[in-house]
């Protein structure tokens, strides 16, 4: 409790540096999931209807999955130095493989029964995909999107240790000055986004399940 | 005037020995309920789904209302298309009524008509709008489902009906009662509906007309009791159970068989049959009420009366009529 106490006391000591660190968090969270969802879903549409893509990507992904974040991040060094860029490329990868898994599941676990009834009722390729297709797809996908959203959020923390910013700021610091106080300030935040991410996304996807 | 009409269709799958539809001929006039019927694997599945275009022909041609299907851009020669498949396709992630209103809408339709059409849809299977238009699918029963599935399919108010054994995946006692109001709808609407099934007694009950197809081919194109009592060769003959006397009276109606009542005949309590039942209803009656005699009623009003050597006799000469 005492340790609480002063975690807050220093966050509130230094509100600039805790809103821009907070800040920098989320828009790396944000970043990388958004730029993994306009890769994955795309391919995931295609891989769950072709057997080459499948296996060329899915492999591909799942093998840079294996790497750890932290590895990824000074692999990234030498390309992009110490910067936001390196960060958000290597949450990126992090992000996409439960995103790719899921939308190729989702597609490919359709009913073929409702797709071809869509097709039955004339309705054109577009139309089926936007109408029928994603809307069956979507709860499938936002499982995958609130897996990579929260393994994000913690592992964005490791951005701070390249210089990218980040709550992870605290916890590097907390760490070399032995100071648990400092440390909490930067994952307790993390814990709490992580919770906030998991429970809004199921209420989301509860929306959009169709009743079964 | 034929109204659909098959010119030597074939079908041949890629990598198939041999083709699944083989040079198949068929004219089928407006109105008529014309059941496909066959094995499992004979080629009526692949020749019904000719018609909408989710398979094309090999080669030959099929024409619907003198026009060749493939004038017609393939959306919307099928949106004109009513079709039912056995496990409904209904979108899970849609209600009843949204369900109802895919092809109305993909047709243009206005909203207020749109609207109407679901009620009078609903009204017609038997669900009503009220308690039913917000439902999903996952709240109806099978036989629901299957209905919703059917109101679907005439929701464009289409002049042709496919359907892929609608009642395949439902039990017993729901088949029945679904067939029994195919029937009572078929006689308001009288669309051209091309139905498939495996189900003899299905096919009996339903059709104007049954198709037999063995190996891809059409072996016999005629009315149920033809059919039954006339059967092409052996396969049909097996197939249809032709020797099966008790079939035969289910297609007889009871009309045909009665006399009118001897001059000193009584109306005296007993049993009574309507004209337009079948011969095999009123042999159980016989049975199941030990009598010798039945009186015809239409509307409480007799009209003639039905004897078990009357229907002893018509067994005879089956075959002649």
């Amino acid at each position: 409790m005492e340790l609480l106490r002063e975690a807050l006391a220093y966050a509130q000591s230094r509100p600039d540096l805790f809103w821009e660190a907070f800040v920098r968090h989320i828009v790396l969270v944000l970043t990388a999931i958004s730029i993994a969802l306009v890769i994955c879903v795309p391919l995931g549409v295609w891989t769950a209807r072709s057997r080459f893509a499948s296996l060329t990507f899915i492999n591909l992904v799942n093998t840079l999955r294996v790497i750890p974040s932290i590895a990824v991040l000074f692999l990234m060094l030498p390309y992009f130095g110490l910067s936001f860029q390196s960060a958000a490329i290597a949450l990126t990868i992090l992000a996409m493989p439960p995103i790719l898994i899921n939308t190729d599941a989702a597609f490919r676990t359709l009913n073929p029964a409702i797709r071809e009834a869509a097709q039955g009722m004339g309705m054109d390729a577009l139309t089926i995909f936007r109408k029928v297709e994603l809307p069956l797809a979507l709860p499938i996908i936002l499982t995958g999107v609130r897996t990579a959203l929260v393994e994000v959020i913690a592992s964005a923390t490791l951005a701070a240790f390249i210089g990218a910013g980040g709550l992870g700021n605290f916890i590097v610091l907390g760490s070399q000055l032995r100071n648990e106080a400092i440390l909490l300030v930067g994952a307790i935040p993390v814990a709490i986004m992580a919770i906030l991410a998991e429970v809004g996304m199921s209420a989301l996807q509860r929306s959009v399940q169709a009743p079964l | 005037m034929a109204y659909i009409e098959f010119v030597n269709v074939s079908k041949q799958f890629p990598g198939a020995l041999r083709p699944s539809v083989n040079n198949c001929s068929l004219a089928i006039e407006q109105g008529t309920f014309v059941v496909l019927l066959g094995l499992s694997g004979c080629g009526k599945t692949t020749l019904l789904k000719m018609v909408n275009r989710l398979y094309e022909p090999t080669s030959g041609q099929i024409l619907i209302d003198g026009e060749n299907i493939r004038s017609l851009p393939v959306t919307a020669l099928r949106q004109r298309i009513g079709y039912v498949i056995q496990q409904t396709g209904l979108f899970p992630h849609m209600t009843v009524s949204q369900n109802i209103a895919v092809v109305p809408k993909l047709l243009g339709w206005q909203r207020e008509r749109i609207e109407r059409r679901i009620d009078e849809l609903l009204t017609l299977i038997e669900l009503p709008p009220a308690e039913y238009r917000h439902r999903y699918p996952s709240q109806l029963s099978g036989g629901q489902q299957q209905r919703v599935g059917l109101a679907r399919a005439l929701a464009g108010d289409p002049e042709v009906m496919l359907m892929d054994e609608p009642f395949g995946a439902i039990d017993a006692i729901t088949r029945a009662t679904l067939q029994d109001e195919m029937i009572f709808l078929q006689r308001q609407l009288k669309k051209t509906i091309l139905f498939v099934t495996h189900d003899v007694e299905e096919a009996l009950r339903l059709a104007d007309k049954i198709v037999v197809m063995d190996i891809g081919r059409i072996v016999q194109y005629d009315t149920p009791f033809a059919i039954l009592t006339r059967p092409a060769n052996q396969f049909v003959a097996s197939l249809v159970g032709a020797d099966d006397t008790v079939r035969h009276l289910s297609l007889i109606s009871v009309e045909r068989a009665m006399q009118s009542p001897p001059p000193d005949f009584h109306v005296n309590g007993q049993p009574r049959i309507a004209p337009q039942d079948n011969l095999r209803n009123a042999l159980s009656l016989l049975l199941r009420t030990g009598t010798q005699t039945l009186v015809v009623a239409r509307d409480e009003h007799p009209v003639g009366i039905l004897t078990m050597g009357q229907i002893q006799h018509l067994v005879g000469r089956v075959h002649e009529l």
